[in-house]
């Protein structure tokens, strides 16, 4: 945009291509299809407003924007016209009529309006008190009897409404509708008695209800979790990024003498725009209760107690010290980036082995193969606004409103845009349909073979039109982290990249996953992808960590491939003849933020860590591991450090320390304490130090690895009565960061089995189905979904349904089916 | 200037809304006249004849079809209003009871203008027998082969659909009527896009008044030369006047355009026996009111909007010296704070207001300031709604403060009813045998 | 009556008439509301299933309406017009003394279920004010007398004749209607003095239009072209 003050000099020499329009007097030359509030908000004028909203499309409701136009017999709202060449606008600062149409519809807005600033959430950053006092008059004329209803009422459990207080802007419905695709809210009544409101018994249970709250211009809308809490100006705020999942949200997170009181979205056009999901934005109770507070060590009896950190840090690295070589690092997929590397750096320079691996959940060799040769250190991949522009987006493995809600919001607004969306995926999701999407109907295992038909260029008549389009320019392929759960699917999707030239991204579930493979916490890769068997990798990583090359070590082994070892140990000394005679492979164990019914076999694991002899602990929250570890160290949670998370499109992005106060130290900090008294050289755990070391390090320019041969699934044979698993993890289920926020757990989706209507009516399970396997046995109401024969879709990990802990299966696994009771 | 019988020249034929009756008179001859012809020349015949909108707006009916664009690859579509809701409107109805066929031959002969192969007819919800009728007219037709596909063998395609609303005013104001028939709740829509480029279903629309479609077969029979010789050069043709109210012979009238509403009263016997004319309202409610020194004045949209009126609906209501205009004027904004879709600030929340004054005044406990400020609401509505129901709400009080303050001043003290007996006001005693 | 398999299956022969299934939500409550007697959750949920919408956009539409219910409202639901020129000409009185005899309100029900009671607003029969309806049939010219007679028979049980409509039938009937049912019922009634006022007028004094041109202009057109 261009400004031009009138007679201040002479004007542009050159003719500009927008439209001049004049504002206030003031000359400017904007873009054609700019909205006259728009033009007005660059110059610096407020008009003010509540239902236009930048995001949203124009409906000019409120009737607050109004601005006189020439040529215009009546006040025009500056939130629907779009500038014509000459225009001349003048708003509340040069025009009566402007000002008196807008101090009116103040009036109007505040009659039925009720006096709730006392006790209201929004008072002090509410945009009607702030427009009453800007563009509204002193006093009112009212003094007849308001329209009054009951209140609070809730629209969900987190969402309560206060109707009252609402101006019927619409913004909440029109962002339900618009954004979300989940029209639950909608105005209902007539005239004055118009409310918002929901249908009976069918809540406002959005993953992006919360959106709803932030973009309210009063306090018609507030949480359960923030309600009464606190006024905004005892809140400190600071920008920060979303530690759930691999979006990578902009955040602001609220804090008042020191506790984290809210969590709002933050503006970040290329990323989340204003938007977050509900998970992103209610789930931070985990932070607040059932910390651990002290380091743990074990007393002779062998139970933990309390010890101080000198004694804890001492007895950690004398421990680890022993074992050098013969121990493992698993750190999670929780973990900031500089956290990530300080793990990987201190398990090469200071333990001396190249046993690290930051995923615990299922996880395979093809895949860190994968991982290797073409996400790790590269940084070509599709971003939010290539989803925008391209012909297609294929989903592989990937249900992005519940595994990625971002992605799932971009994706949406593409698709309303002509942008198709095509899924591999065993039905139609409901996030799908939202995206108009075209389902490859995909049984547990067919993935690489349906992958394959759209390389060769051979697929059915009804995925063709994917196949053809997957080849122009800007086409985008998205897979998930469960694609390694296929063995096969990983590889296929690489050579359908190559094949058709279209960009690939991988979208792990977790914000820490993407950060730890660039720093190097998996077997074989060092720091920015680098292969740790390439000689020149080794001289560039090894110099920086001042460290020889023949210090670091040969590869190492994957977390799946520790616990074999492990077992192995177990077996080897079990049989043995004279025990003491037999060495162990693994003798310690250093563990970050992990869950063990994430992983694969969760009974597995945990008889792992229970046979190694030392297991150390980093830990926020008493675990399965902590119960087994030898020295819990309590660290930081993502308030109390500073640090930065790299989203599936390889943005990294930094956020500020919280909790100012915090008394918590980082995983950097307390790897730093342990390498100081294992007498290695490490550094401070300083984040300046780690940021600009890491920085030095730098993305791997050299030639990344390829995918070796890999396997492919069998065809599994199923008897009567057995069906396949497939089964994903919806964005509200159990998971422990979800952990102290009830009002957010109970607006989780209904937790259901899906089975095809032959396949109930085969086991007479239309309505419930009992699901079995040696381990045990669950019970679930059914809905019947149009999806292959012979499978059943379960959550993994939800109230009633946990797969890996309480039945031992996962993705793929074969399981016995009958009727439930009504 | 005569009656001219024209639309209601066979209204008094025992089966005046059937088929047969219809076509006893011509009914349905223009049909095959008109599919045999190019349907641009059916839209240059009814712009030369310069019809206007009879639904209130009087918007040139010509014009406004050759808004839509041509050869788009949309689906077209014709939306007839029939939700006639204004208080004082009640033209539509009685036509659509005595003579459906002709409001069908007009959607057949309009549709095929504008290469519309769908009509829908909203009908409010309130008037089942009037659906009834309109309903069995379109079944018959559809047996007649005057609907369905290949009309008379011609190649055009025409599905009519009658859909009953169901309850709200605002569904007269055509966006809100497209929502509506679209299933969603009656608001009005942005502008642009217009309903000619993005109206049903975001395909160019055109949506006409029942009487305004009702016209066109006698447009195409008799031309527009034929047509022109009534009414004024701005106001063309003849119109449907319903008078209501404190005449001897309420009714509908219809006459040319230009015709005064001294003729009209004379026609309709006149004021009621005993009693004076105190104001009369030229169209619906929602137009200012005028005093009998208007009633040489031509009911034409120019001469209408020339005295700071308008034609309206052209639906005249009469009220007498036993009318409290207090109670008046606060029953027609209650009428509009019950109808306000809410929307937009102004009309929702002024409308809101506007009520609880103006009962006020008819209760007699209004505060003198009330007078200005009630004038002060009407102007922060007037202008500034999003569609014309909140300058509809806001139009009676001004020109009825203006003649008739006193009786305003009078509600500061004494209730309306007090001022003005209302049994004197009813007419029961002038029931029709 | 109550929602039954056949509701579902006239909803979907509603659902049909249209281009876009959505516009048939406004008969659909119709329906719903003529077998239930009122909208109900039910009838909301029956109307989101067929339509594919949610309850809440459905909830939104019925409660935009005035003719839908949200309780049950008598046998014969019984309107009388209160706007301006009705209410000048007579409605008031009518409506005090109809609610001063049945003993109800605006939208209250009479403890026997037959009569309810609604001031409605104007229903386009101006010119036969003041107007009454029973289950929205034409109750025109009324006054105080004929609107309680008319009552009364209605709680009794008696035929009352709509002015210029059939014998009125119980509300659930007239909603089926107005989703879009035939009843058979539209040639019964008829034209009254007012709407013909003009007409008589002219034909007693010799009032009529010239006539028009032999041929209309577009078969002119088309022989000349």
């Amino acid at each position: 945009m261009t400004v031009t003050t009138p007679g201040a000099g002479t004007p542009a020499t050159q003719p500009l291509d927008g439209i001049n329009v004049s504002v206030d007097g003031i000359e400017v030359n904007v873009p054609k299809g700019t909205l006259v509030i728009r033009v007005a908000e660059q110059l610096g004028v407020a008009v003010p407003r509540f239902c236009d909203h930048p995001l949203l499309d124009p409906v000019a409701a409120c009737r607050m924007c109004l601005v006189e136009i020439e040529g215009q017999p009546k006040p025009q709202p500056a939130c629907a016209i779009t500038v014509t060449e000459g225009m001349k606008v003048r708003t509340q600062l040069t025009s009566e009529i402007a000002d008196q149409a807008q101090k009116g519809v103040m009036e109007f807005l505040l009659i039925n309006h009720p006096l709730d600033c006392p006790i209201c959430d929004k008072g002090g950053e509410c945009p009607l008190q702030n427009q009453a006092m800007a563009n509204g008059r002193g006093e009112t004329r009212f003094d007849g009897v308001k329209r009054t209803f009951p209140k609070p009422i809730n629209v969900s459990a987190q969402i309560l409404l206060d109707r009252e207080r609402c101006v019927s802007c619409a913004r909440c419905t029109r962002f339900a509708e618009q954004i979300a695709g989940d029209p639950f809210i909608d105005l209902l009544e007539r005239g004055a008695k118009q409310q918002v409101g929901i249908g009976d018994d069918t809540p406002f249970d959005s993953y992006f209800s919360g959106n709803t709250i932030q973009i309210c211009p009063v306090g018609a809308l507030t949480s359960a979790k923030y309600r009464f809490r606190s006024r905004p100006f005892d809140l400190v705020s600071t920008p920060t990024i979303c530690e759930h999942c691999a979006s990578g949200c902009s955040l602001r997170t609220d804090v008042r003498r020191s506790t984290v009181l809210r969590r709002q979205a933050w503006d970040n056009p290329d990323v989340n725009e204003e938007w977050n999901c509900d998970k992103g934005r209610f789930a931070f109770g985990y932070q607040a209760d059932g910390r651990i507070e002290h380091p743990l060590v074990r007393d002779e009896s062998g139970e933990l107690v309390a010890a101080s950190w000198p004694e804890a840090i001492a007895i950690a690295a004398e421990g680890l010290k022993a074992a050098g070589s013969r121990s493992a690092v698993f750190t999670g997929g929780r973990l900031t980036v500089e956290d990530a590397y300080s793990y990987a750096k201190f398990a090469r320079v200071v333990l001396g082995t190249d046993n690290i691996d930051f995923r615990s959940r299922t996880a395979t060799a093809e895949e860190a193969d994968f991982l290797a040769a073409h996400v790790a250190g590269r940084f070509d991949g599709p971003s939010y606004a290539d989803l925008e522009a391209a012909p297609v987006v294929l989903l592989v493995d990937f249900e992005p409103e519940d595994e990625s809600p971002i992605v799932f919001l971009r994706l949406r607004k593409a698709s309303r845009h002509g942008v198709r969306v095509a899924s591999i995926a065993p039905f139609a999701s409901s996030g799908l349909t939202k995206l108009k999407g075209s389902l490859i109907s995909a049984g547990p295992g067919q993935q690489p073979a349906l992958i394959a038909s759209l390389t060769d260029n051979v697929a059915a008549s009804d995925s063709a039109q994917t196949a053809t389009l997957l080849r122009e320019q800007g086409s985008v392929i998205l897979v998930g982290e469960r694609a390694a759960q296929t063995p096969g699917t990983l590889a296929a999707v690489a050579d359908l990249a190559r094949t058709t030239g279209a960009k690939l991204a991988w979208i792990p579930r977790r914000a820490g996953e993407r950060g730890a493979l660039d720093a190097g916490a998996l077997p074989g890769l060092l720091p920015g992808g680098r292969p740790l068997d390439n000689d020149q990798a080794r001289v560039q990583v090894a110099g920086e960590w001042g460290i020889e090359i023949d210090q670091l070590p040969p590869v190492g082994l994957s977390l799946t491939e520790v616990v074999s070892t492990v077992h192995a140990d177990n077996s080897a000394l079990a049989s043995a003849a004279d025990p003491t005679k037999v060495e162990r492979s693994i003798t310690a164990l250093l563990i970050a933020g992990v869950e063990a019914g994430d992983l694969e076999d969760p009974a597995s694991f945990l008889m792992a860590v229970d046979s190694v002899p030392f297991v150390v602990s980093l830990e926020q929250r008493h675990s399965d591991v902590t119960q087994r570890a030898d020295v819990v160290l309590p660290v930081a949670a993502a308030a109390e450090k500073a640090g930065a998370f790299t989203n599936w499109e390889g943005r990294t992005q930094t956020f500020g320390q919280v909790l100012r106060d915090a008394l918590t130290m980082s995983d950097s900090r307390v790897l730093a304490m342990i390498a100081t008294v294992a007498g290695s050289q490490f550094g401070r755990g300083d984040i300046a130090e780690i940021r600009s070391e890491f920085r030095r390090i730098g993305p791997w320019s050299g030639n990344h690895t390829h995918m070796s041969d890999v396997g492919s699934v069998d065809t599994i044979e199923l008897s009567s009565g057995e069906a396949l698993v497939s089964t994903w993890r919806p964005l509200l289920d159990r998971g422990v960061l979800q952990e102290g926020d009830p009002y957010l757990a109970a607006t989780a989706r209904p937790v259901e089995a899906r089975l095809s209507r032959a396949t109930a009516d085969a086991v007479g399970a239309t309505e419930f189905v009992v699901v079995s396997t040696d381990n045990g046995s669950i019970e679930l109401p059914v809905t019947i979904t149009q999806m292959p024969d012979g499978v059943i879709w379960l959550p993994t990990n939800s109230e009633g349904s946990s797969l890996r802990v309480e039945l031992g299966i996962g993705q793929g696994s074969v399981v016995r089916l009958s009727g439930g009771a009504a | 200037m005569p009656l001219t019988p024209i639309l209601t020249a066979h209204w008094d034929d025992e089966d005046s809304h059937t088929l047969t009756g219809y076509r006893r008179h011509g009914g349905y001859d223009m049909v095959a006249v008109t599919l045999n012809s190019n349907p641009d020349d059916v839209i240059n015949l009814v712009k030369e004849s310069g019809l206007r909108g009879r639904g209130g707006a009087g918007f040139p009916t010509g014009m406004k079809w050759s808004f839509v664009p041509q050869n788009d690859g949309k689906p077209h579509y014709l939306v007839v209003n029939a939700d006639e809701s204004e208080p004082g409107a009640c033209k539509d109805i009685p036509l659509m009871m005595a003579n459906p066929h002709a409001l069908i031959e007009g959607c057949i002969l309009a549709s095929y203008a504008i290469r519309a192969n769908h009509a829908f007819i909203y009908i409010r919800g309130e008037v089942p027998h009037v659906i009834r009728r309109v309903a069995a007219a379109a079944r018959e037709a559809y047996s007649a082969g005057l609907l369905g596909k290949n009309i008379q063998g011609s190649g055009f395609d025409l599905d009519l659909v009658v859909h009953a609303g169901a309850g709200a005013y605002i569904c007269g104001e055509e966006t809100a009527l497209l929502d509506s028939l679209e299933g969603r709740r009656g608001q009005p829509r942005l502008k642009p896009p217009f309903p000619a480029v993005a109206g049903l279903y975001a395909s160019p629309t055109v949506i006409n008044n029942v009487e305004t479609i009702a016209n066109i077969p006698t447009i195409v029979r008799n031309g527009a030369d034929w047509f022109k010789q009534f009414g004024t050069e701005k106001s063309p043709g003849f119109k449907l006047f319903a008078v209501s109210g404190h005449v001897e012979r309420p009714g509908i009238y219809e006459a040319p355009l230009g015709t005064t509403m001294r003729e009209l009263l004379d026609y309709a016997g006149g004021v009621r026996k005993g009693h004076e004319l105190k104001f009369w309202i030229p169209g619906g409610s929602s137009v200012p009111m005028l005093m009998p020194e208007h009633l040489d004045t031509p009911l034409t949209y120019e001469d209408m909007g020339a005295l700071g009126t308008m034609l309206g609906t052209g639906t005249p209501m009469v009220f007498d010296e036993t009318t409290s205009v207090v109670r008046a004027i606060s029953r027609w904004i209650h009428f509009y704070k019950h109808e306000s879709c809410g929307k937009c600030t102004p009309c929702r929340e002024g409308t809101f207001w506007l009520d609880q004054i103006l009962e006020r005044f008819e209760n007699g406990t209004a505060a003198e300031t009330d007078i200005e400020k009630v004038d002060e609401i009407c102007k922060q509505i007037a202008g500034r709604s999003f569609c014309a129901l909140g300058d509809a709400a806001s139009t009676p009080y001004a020109p009825a403060l203006r003649y008739f303050r006193e009786e305003f001043l009078a509600g500061t003290h004494t209730p309306a009813n007090q001022l003005f007996d209302p049994v004197a006001s009813t007419v029961f005693t002038g029931a029709m045998a | 009556m109550s929602l039954t398999d056949q509701t579902i299956v006239d909803a979907r022969e509603c659902a049909a008439r249209y281009p876009d299934s959505r516009s048939a939500l406004l008969p659909l409550l119709h329906l719903v509301q003529s077998a239930e007697g009122t909208v109900t959750s039910d009838g909301i949920a029956l109307c989101a299933d067929v339509l594919g919408l949610t309850t809440a956009e459905v909830a939104g539409v019925a409660t935009f309406y005035t003719m839908y219910k949200r309780h049950k409202v008598g046998r014969y639901h019984v309107g009388v017009c209160t706007n301006t020129l009705c209410a000048v000409l007579g409605g008031d009185a009518i409506w005090d003394a109809l609610s001063e005899r049945l003993g109800v309100g605006h939208d209250e029900v009479t403890a026997d279920g037959t009569i309810s009671l609604e001031r409605i607003e104007c229903q386009a029969a101006c010119t036969h004010a003041p107007v009454m309806t029973a289950n929205w049939e034409f109750l025109d010219d009324m006054d105080v007398p004929r609107a309680l007679e008319v009552v009364e028979k209605l709680r009794a049980g008696e035929p009352v004749m709509s002015t210029r409509g059939p014998r009125i039938g119980t509300f659930q009937e007239i909603e089926r209607s107005l989703a879009g049912f035939d009843d058979g019922l539209a040639n019964e009634g008829g034209k009254d003095v007012r709407m013909l006022a003009g007409l008589d007028y002219a034909k007693q004094h010799g009032m009529s239009a010239p006539a028009g041109p032999a041929h209309s202009p577009l078969s002119v057109a088309k022989t000349e072209g």
